[in-house]
C-alpha cells in the first residue's frame, strides 16, 4: 500500500512497507540524506524533521503515519527564521563532527518560529532531545540567541 | 597590464560565487572523497585542470586550492587547521583553500609520529603536519614564483607572492594561471619559511571550511553514501564478549521481506537486505545458539572486586624518585585513597559503519578511517589481496574520540568479510545500530587507582606512592610494541609524570585481563590518572591545610608553562573570591598531549543536594594556536565530553551482559547541563601541540574538587552521580 506526503513542497508517493520509519524512507528511497540515524529510539533527535512545521523524531514514526501531511527535512528548510538560523550556525562555527547538526538545526528553527525571542531556559527546555557528542552545546546556545537578535532586527 | 589585473578579479568574483553555493563548492574541493555515486553538486563550476606542485597541494586553473589531509577530520578540525598552514606558506588567500582527505598510502602519507603507519590520533595531527606542510607549501610557492619568473623573463627573486597571485613589478599571474608550469618545475630542496611574524592567517579568526556543508545537511558521511547493487547489513553479535556462534536457524530472517542472504563471519552472524529496516527485521528473526564457554562471564562488580584484589601486591614500578616507604614511615600524617573508574563507551554520533566493495582488482572501501594501514592491511587479510590493492576513500567521521582507531580494523573488518562471504559479491554497507554501539565493548578500559601520600609537620608533602590497577589496550594487539617492559604507557601516562616536586614518588601498575575489550577513548590513560592525581592533590592541601592554588604555585617552581596555564585559569575565574553557601569552585591542571591545561569548574549544591556546574573556565597552552577558534571548540568539546562521563556515563555489565543498551540508559551529557564555558589560549610561542584530547582531562577532577570544597565530600568513584544526585 503505497503512501503520499508531501516532502519538501512535492507530492511524494513511496511503496515502502507501512512500518518503515519515516527516516529510512528519506534516507534510502528518497535519497534525502541530511535527516541522520542517531539512536532509533527517539533519543538523539538527529533525525528530526518537520511534519506540518513541528519538529519530530523520524527514527520511531511509521511512514504510513505521515499520509497526506506535510514533511520538511533540513534540504528544504526555507524562509527567514531558517535563514538566519543557518547563518547563525556559520558565523560561530557551531559544528565539530556535524552529524547531529541537522537535526540540531530543525529543533532550533522549530523553537524561534514558535518563539522568536526564547531564554536560555527555554532553548535548554526545546533543545534537551539533541545529543551532541561533541558538546558543541554552549555555541548552539549562542548561534540560536544570534538567529533571534537577527530574525528581530530584520 | 591592466587586462590581466581585470581578469585576475573576474576570476576571483567568480570563485566567491562558487563559494557562496557553499554545498557545491566544497562538494567540488572534496570530489575525490565523494564516491560516484554520490549526488553530484547541484551548480558544477566549469571544469578547472589541476595541478599537482606536491604530495600535499593541487592547485586548478580556476585557482582553487586544494590541500591533501592525510588525518582524518571527525570534528577536531583538521581540515581547517591543515589547510591554514598551507594558506599561509603559500600566500594564498582562505577562500581559495579546499581540502580533501588522502588515499590510503603510507608511503607518502604516514604519520610521522606512527612510523610507517598513516592514521589520526594523539591529538597529532596539527604537530605533525605543521613543519611538513609548511615546507611543502613553501616549496610550491617558490615553484609558482619561479614559474612567474620564467613566464616573464625576470629573476625569481623580483617576484613576490601576495593574496593567491604572484607579482613582479606591473606583472601579476594568480596561482591558478601558473599551477600547470610551476607543476614541472623541480622543486627547491630547502624552501625558505616564512618568519612567523609574517603570518597573516595563522592566529587569527579563519572560519571552518566544513561550517557550510554540514550547516545545509549537504555534508555526506559513510552513513549517507551508496554504491550501485548495495546491500544493508547489521550483524548479530555475541551477547557476551568472547562467546560464539554454534547453531543459527536463519529460516525466519531470509522470509522477512527485503532479507537477501544471511551469512557467518568471525564477528557473528551478518544479515543482509536492501534496508536497514529489513536488515534489522531479519536480525530479530535468528535464532542463534551461543557457546559462552570461552566468554567472559564476570560482571563489572566481579572484575572491580577482582581488579582491587590487586591493590595490596606491588606492581611493575614505572616511575620511582627517593623511598616512599621511608616517607611513609617519617610522616607526621599519611593519607591513603582509592579511586574507582568504569568502563567508558564512545558513543559516536555516527554510529559505525563501512562501505566494502571487492572487486576483481581489489577492495575499494569507504569509512570514516581513523587507521588507513591498519583498515588496509586487514582488509587485504581477509581478501587476501596486496594491501596495495585496497583503496580507502576516507569519509568526514561523524565523530570518533578514539572509537575509529581500532587494532584490529573492527567495523572494516566486518565489512569485507561480509563482502566476501556472499555468494554474489555486491557492494555492502555495514551499520551498527546504536545498541551494537553501546554494547559493543572497545570501551575505556575499567581502572582503580590507590594512592598514598606522606605529610611532614609542616605540611610539607613528602611522599607520593600511587598503585594503577587497569588493562592494557596494546597487550596481544599489532600495537604491542607500545609496551615498556610489562607496562602499557596509556595505563600510567600522566601519572608517572606527575610534575609536581615531591621528594619521594613511586608509580607501579597491574595490568589486569578481562575479557572486554578495550580502546583509548578520548585523552586515553589521562582520563583516570588526571582525576587520580589532582583530586588527590586537593585531598593533601586540605589535609595540610594550604589553598590548592598555593600549593601547585610552591610545588611546579621553575615550571613555566604549568605555571602560567594555572595562574591564568585562577585569574580568569577569579580564584580567592568568597563563594555564598552551596556554591564551590575546584582547580585542576594536568599536561597531555604536549599541551597544558588548567581549569577552574564552579558548581552549586542545592539544598536538596543535586549539582549544577555552573561554568568552566579553561586556560590552555598548546604551543603556537593556528586557528584560536578551533582550539576554543575543542577545549569547550573535550570539556563537555569530559563533564558527560565525570557526571553519568558507565558502562557495566552483569553476568557478561552490557546493562546499557541505548542513549536511554547510556545517557550522554544535554544541553541544560553544559556549563558556561570560558577558554583563555596562554601563547607560549612554542611549536603546536595537541588540542583534541588536552581539554578532556582536567575538567573531571576540576569538578570534583569544586564539589568537595562545597560539601566538604570527596568523590572517589566515578560517575559522579552514584555519590552525589545530579541535577
Amino acid at each position: 500500500m503505497s503512501v503520499k506526503f508531501s516532502l519538501n513542497g512535492e507530492t511524494v508517493e513511496t511503496d515502502a512497507p507501512s512500518d518503515k520509519p519515516l527516516l529510512w524512507v528519506l534516507r534510502e528511497d528518497l535519497g534525502k540524506t541530511g535527516t541522520k540515524f542517531g539512536c532509533g529510539i527517539a533519543q538523539c533527535g538527529a533525525c528530526t524533521v518537520h511534519i506540518d512545521g513541528n519538529a519530530t523524531r523520524s527514527c520511531v514514526l511509521p511512514v504510513s503515519a505521515v499520509a497526506g501531511r506535510s514533511v520538511t527535512t533540513i534540504e528544504g528548510l526555507g524562509g527567514p527564521t531558517a535563514t538566519a538560523v543557518q547563518a547563525a550556525w556559520r558565523d560561530l562555527d557551531v559544528v565539530q563532527c556535524g552529524y547531529c547538526q541537522s537535526g540540531q538545526i530543525m529543533s532550533a528553527t522549530a523553537l524561534l518560529e514558535a518563539n522568536p525571542t526564547p531564554s536560555d531556559e527555554d532553548i535548554d527546555r526545546q533543545m534537551a532531545g539533541n545529543l551532541c557528542r561533541c558538546a558543541t552545546y554552549h555555541r548552539i546556545r549562542a548561534a540560536i540567541h544570534r538567529a533571534a537578535d537577527q530574525a528581530e532586527d530584520a | 597590464m591592466a587586462a590581466r589585473s581585470i581578469d585576475t578579479r573576474l576570476s576571483r568574483r567568480r570563485f566567491v560565487q562558487v563559494v557562496s553555493l557553499g554545498t557545491a563548492g566544497f562538494a567540488v574541493g572534496c570530489s575525490d572523497t565523494q564516491p560516484p555515486s554520490a549526488t553530484p553538486p547541484a551548480a558544477a563550476p566549469e571544469p578547472a585542470t589541476l595541478s599537482d606542485l606536491n604530495t600535499f597541494i593541487r592547485i586548478g586553473s580556476d585557482n582553487a586550492i586544494t590541500v591533501i589531509v592525510k588525518h582524518l577530520d571527525k570534528g577536531q578540525g583538521t581540515t581547517t587547521g591543515l589547510a591554514a598552514i598551507v594558506a599561509e606558506e603559500l600566500g594564498a588567500e582562505w577562500v581559495q583553500m579546499r581540502t580533501e582527505f588522502a588515499p590510503a598510502d603510507a608511503s607518502r602519507y604516514n604519520n610521522l609520529f606512527f612510523g610507517p603507519t598513516q592514521g589520526t590520533g594523539g591529538s597529532t595531527s596539527i604537530a605533525n603536519s605543521w613543519m611538513q606542510l609548511r615546507n611543502a607549501a613553501a616549496a610550491a610557492r617558490e615553484m609558482l614564483r619561479a614559474a612567474a619568473a620564467e613566464r616573464w623573463q625576470v629573476d625569481s627573486a623580483a617576484t613576490r607572492v601576495e593574496r593567491g597571485q604572484v607579482i613582479a613589478g606591473d606583472k601579476i599571474a594568480t596561482f591558478g594561471e601558473l599551477a600547470a608550469a610551476a607543476s614541472k618545475i623541480t622543486p627547491p630542496a630547502e624552501p625558505t619559511l616564512k618568519d612567523p611574524s609574517e603570518f597573516t592567517l595563522l592566529g587569527t579568526h579563519l572560519p571552518r571550511l566544513d561550517s557550510a556543508a554540514k550547516t545545509d545537511g549537504s555534508q555526506q558521511f559513510t552513513m549517507d553514501l551508496s554504491r550501485p547493487g548495495m546491500r544493508i547489513a547489521v550483524v548479530a553479535r555475541p551477547p557476551r564478549f568472547g562467546g560464539r556462534a554454534t547453531n543459527v536457524d536463519a529460516s525466519a530472517a531470509l522470509a522477512v521481506p527485503g532479507v537477501e542472504e544471511v551469512v557467518e563471519i568471525p564477528r557473528g552472524i551478518a544479515v543482509l537486505a536492501d534496508s536497514f529496516h529489513s536488515a534489522t527485521k531479519g536480525r530479530q528473526a535468528l535464532v542463534i545458539e551461543w557457546d559462552d564457554s570461552t566468554a567472559e562471564m564476570r560482571g563489572t562488580e566481579q572484575i572491580r572486586r577482582d581488579f582491587r584484589a590487586f591493590l595490596d601486591k606491588p606492581g611493575i614500578v614505572t616511575r620511582n624518585e627517593g623511598d616512599t616507604s621511608v616517607a611513609v614511615a617519617d610522616a607526621a600524617t599519611t593519607l591513603t585513597t582509592d579511586f574507582e573508574f568504569p568502563f567508558l563507551a564512545h558513543t559516536t554520533m555516527e554510529p559505525l559503519d563501512c562501505i566494502a566493495e571487492v572487486t576483481a582488482d581489489g577492495v575499494e572501501l569507504w569509512t570514516g578511517s581513523q587507521l588507513q594501514t591498519v583498515d588496509q592491511a586487514v582488509a587485504a587479510a581477509i581478501a587476501g589481496v596486496d594491501p596495495a590493492k585496497v583503496t580507502i576513500h576516507t569519509q568526514y567521521a561523524g565523530g570518533s574520540f578514539g572509537r575509529r582507531a581500532t587494532p584490529d580494523a573492527d567495523v572494516v573488518g566486518e565489512a569485507v568479510s561480509i563482502a566476501m562471504a556472499q555468494t554474489d559479491k555486491r557492494p555492502v554497507k555495514v551499520i551498527w545500530s546504536r545498541e551494537d554501539d553501546v554494547t559493543g565493548g572497545r570501551y575505556r578500559p575499567m581502572a582503580i587507582h590507590r594512592i598514598t601520600g606522606s605529610l611532614a609537620a609542616d605540611g610539607t608533602i613528602t611522599g607520593w606512592d600511587q598503585r594503577i590497577v587497569s588493562q592494557s589496550i596494546a597487550k596481544g594487539t599489532p600495537f604491542e610494541a607500545m609496551m615498556e617492559n610489562g607496562i602499557d604507557p596509556s595505563a600510567v601516562e600522566g601519572a608517572r609524570e606527575l610534575p609536581y616536586a615531591i621528594p619521594n614518588l613511586r608509580v607501579d601498575l597491574h595490568l589486569a585481563d578481562t575479557g572486554v575489550p578495550v580502546l583509548w577513548w578520548r585523552s586515553v590513560g589521562h582520563t583516570h590518572t588526571a582525576y587520580a592525581t589532582e583530586v588527590f592533590l586537593d585531598q593533601l592541601a586540605r589535609e595540610a591545610g594550604q589553598d590548592p592554588l598555593e600549593l601547585r604555585r610552591r610545588l611546579l617552581e621553575g615550571q613555566p608553562r604549568f605555571l602560567a596555564v594555572l595562574n591564568k585559569a585562577a585569574e580568569a575565574a577569579g580564584w580567592g573570591e568568597s563563594l555564598e553557601a552551596g556554591r564551590g569552585r575546584g582547580i585542576a591542571l594536568h599536561k597531555s598531549f604536549n599541551s597544558f591545561v588548567a581549569q577552574v569548574a564552579d558548581v552549586t549544591i542545592s539544598e536538596s543536594g543535586e549539582l549544577t556546574v555552573d561554568r568552566v573556565v579553561c586556560a590552555v597552552d598548546c604551543g603556537f594556536a593556528l586557528t584560536p577558534d578551533v582550539v576554543k571548540a575543542q577545549m569547550e568539546g573535550g570539556i563537555g565530553y569530559g563533564l558527560s562521563a565525570a557526571l553519568r556515563e558507565a558502562v557495566t555489565m552483569t553476568d557478561g551482559v552490557v546493562d546499557q543498551k541505548n542513549f536511554d540508559t547510556y545517557r550522554p551529557l544535554r544541553i541544560h547541563e553544559m556549563p558556561d564555558i570560558d577558554v583563555q589560549i596562554v601563547n607560549s610561542g612554542e611549536a603546536p601541540t595537541g588540542v583534541g584530547e588536552p581539554g578532556t582531562p582536567p575538567v573531571a577532577p576540576a569538578l570534583a574538587n569544586a564539589i568537595a570544597a562545597a560539601t566538604g565530600q570527596v568523590v572517589t568513584a566515578l560517575p559522579i552521580a552514584t555519590q552525589v544526585r545530579d541535577g
